[in-house]
């Protein structure tokens, strides 16, 4: 049973609109910075928030029909909902919680079980951790045998240690559930390794909708780029010879991009397409940055290295003097006005 | 300097309390607190605050839910109505009270017509009562209600509970810190309450006498009757103060209720 939903609505400074569908199985992500309507749209899969028109349909249930005057009730939706920083009942303890939504006592112990949680009914939610927490809000959202799962932010309130983990459990439970399942989060990477397909979503609207792979190949705006992980230099296309493009960047550095482009643009390019040596190399990377190490930024196992503009081994301190050098391949070029 | 100062003004605040107990000895107060127009006044009292408070409580609840649940000029105007008995001399709510329920008042024809007689019986002191102490509680259980986190009742609808299941198993055991709050202030007011009763309802001994006009009325009679119901009442008046900041500290985990009402109308 596929979820499909279309709507628009008005918030205060845009419109929000969506048209998806979410295939049994298939997790969809939607991805973008806070306020651009993602929680909108799980609002209006849910029943809590009616838009101005749309539909929202389970299969051949339809839940939402605004021109029909046909609006369920959320109590009467078969919808899973895992709220920001998980909205447990402060007043029950995690057995109440799930209660809470189960038709009978086997359902959740069954739950209880399987979610690991057995030997925490009887505590207050407040006296639990972040993770501990996340596993009751989700075994408390599947209580009511949903027909869809949505997920709002279901990891940011975790800290980092604890959060790859949770990604993996989470990452095995959406595949053994096999539900249309709806996710939000700001974090690409979330995104990425959760989600079957990304949506990535600015002001209310759907900028691009693909697989993650897509979505970094060929982001459609430089908005899509750099959510997706890319830097954007800004410059001036002064010339194209042999098929490349040359850009003069407000940094003073010049880059070559396989793209073609004119008047002012944007280059992208992600840190993992740059490689950084001590001096100029001969090959086919064409751009080559010499400048100061300015920052090193330790991420997880990596470390994040700025030289000159671009992020990218060696002597790494800063003011250590190394090249950056990326294939004009790697790069693409945006129009500086469709920047935001 | 500032010691000084804070040391007048606690001793000015706390001198009359003392006083009441100071004057005649512990166990005249006692034997007097034994004397028919203390027991009448106790009597009369009870039931009285007992009704008016399960009026407040069964109206005043779903009341403050609603207006909880609404923005804009409606709910504006709203708690405004509700409020101004709060801010209404006493005097004028008696008046108030005598020309819309009273025999010759707006409703007195109605209300006549169905055989009963409101005016100086003990349904005219629980109408005073409920009048004056109903925004106490109205005010701080919107309060309590918007406290609650509007997620919590969101989830529930999406585990299946309907308005009324949200209502009582997750709005009402949130907000019962605050509520309870609330019920104890509209207590302590309808305790208190004085002019509108005497206006609206009268001084009958055993009928409409209560601990307040009690008092009053001994005041020329036995002057240690009025001075034993005095020190009853400081002492119901303590223990509830001290279990509104108990509830509200218990609850909130800060004990910053406002006891937002005109001081001077609480007693006279």
């Amino acid at each position: 049973m596929a979820l499909r939903v279309r709507f628009t609505h008005p918030l205060r400074s845009f419109v929000a609109s969506a048209e998806l569908t979410v295939s049994r199985g298939e997790t969809l992500a939607l991805v973008g910075p806070s306020g651009a309507g993602k929680t909108t749209t799980l609002r209006v899969v849910a029943g809590l928030l009616r838009p101005q028109s749309g539909t929202v349909t389970i299969g051949e249930t339809v839940l939402l029909d605004t021109q029909r005057g046909h609006d369920v009730p959320p109590e009467q939706r078969r919808v899973g909902y895992l709220f920001q920083e998980y909205a447990l009942f402060p007043h029950l303890d995690v057995f109440g919680n799930v209660r809470f939504g189960a038709r009978d006592r086997s359902r959740v112990d069954d739950l209880l079980e399987r979610f690991r949680i057995g030997h925490l009914a009887r505590v207050r939610v407040n006296e639990l951790s972040g993770g501990e927490r996340q596993r009751v809000a989700l075994a408390r959202a599947l209580a009511r045998d949903p027909a869809v799962l949505l997920l709002d932010e279901p990891l940011s309130a975790l800290d980092a240690h604890t959060r790859a983990g949770v990604r993996g459990e989470l990452f095995g439970l959406l595949h053994s559930l096999a539900l249309p399942t709806l996710l939000v989060t700001h974090d690409f990477e979330d995104a990425a390794t959760l989600a079957d397909r990304v949506g990535v979503i600015s002001d209310g609207r759907i900028l691009q909708l693909g697989s993650p792979m897509e979505l970094v190949s060929v982001p459609v705006d430089p908005f899509v780029a750099t959510l997706t992980g890319a830097m954007l230099l800004a410059g001036c296309v002064v010339g194209r010879e042999d098929g490349l493009t040359e850009v003069a960047l407000d940094n003073g550095f010049t880059a070559w991009s396989a793209d073609s482009g004119v008047g002012r643009v944007h280059v992208a390019v992600y840190p993992w397409d740059v490689s950084l040596g001590p001096a100029v190399q001969g090959d086919s990377r064409l751009n080559h940055f010499t400048g100061a190490i300015t920052s090193i930024a330790p991420i997880g196992n990596r470390v994040r290295v700025q030289v000159g503009p671009v992020v990218a081994r060696l002597e790494l301190r800063p003011g250590a003097i190394a090249t950056a050098s990326f294939k004009a391949t790697a790069t693409r070029l945006f129009p500086a006005d469709s920047g935001r | 300097m500032l010691v000084v100062t804070t040391g007048v003004a606690l001793l000015f605040l706390v001198l009359p309390i003392v006083a009441v107990f100071l004057r005649v000895p512990l166990s005249d107060l006692l034997s007097a607190l034994g004397s028919s127009a203390a027991l009448d006044a106790i009597r009369v009292t009870a039931e009285t605050i007992a009704f008016a408070m399960v009026l407040i409580l069964v109206f005043g609840t779903p009341a403050a839910y609603w207006i909880s649940s609404r923005r804009g000029a409606v709910r504006d105007v709203v708690v405004t109505l509700v409020e101004l008995p709060l801010v209404l001399p006493p005097a004028v709510a008696g008046i108030g009270l005598l020309v819309a329920f009273g025999r010759a008042g707006l409703l007195g024809g109605t209300v006549d017509a169905l055989g009963i007689d409101i005016a100086f019986t003990k349904v005219a002191v629980i109408l005073a009562v409920t009048f004056v102490a109903s925004p106490f509680f109205v005010r701080t259980a919107v309060a309590a209600f918007e406290a609650v986190d509007p997620t919590l009742p969101a989830a529930a609808r999406t585990l299946g509970a309907g308005p009324g299941r949200v209502f009582f198993r997750v709005m009402l055991p949130l907000a019962k810190g605050g509520l309870g709050a609330g019920a104890a202030l509209a207590f302590a007011r309808g305790l208190g309450e004085f002019g509108a009763t005497i206006m609206f309802a009268g001084s009958l001994q055993g009928v409409t006498q209560t601990l307040s006009l009690a008092i009053y009325e001994q005041f020329d009679v036995d002057f240690n009757v009025a001075l034993a119901i005095s020190a009853l009442l400081i002492v119901v008046s303590a223990v509830v103060l001290l279990s509104v900041k108990l509830m509200t500290r218990w609850h909130s985990g800060s004990g910053s209720l406002i006891l937002s009402a005109p001081s001077s109308r609480q007693r006279n």
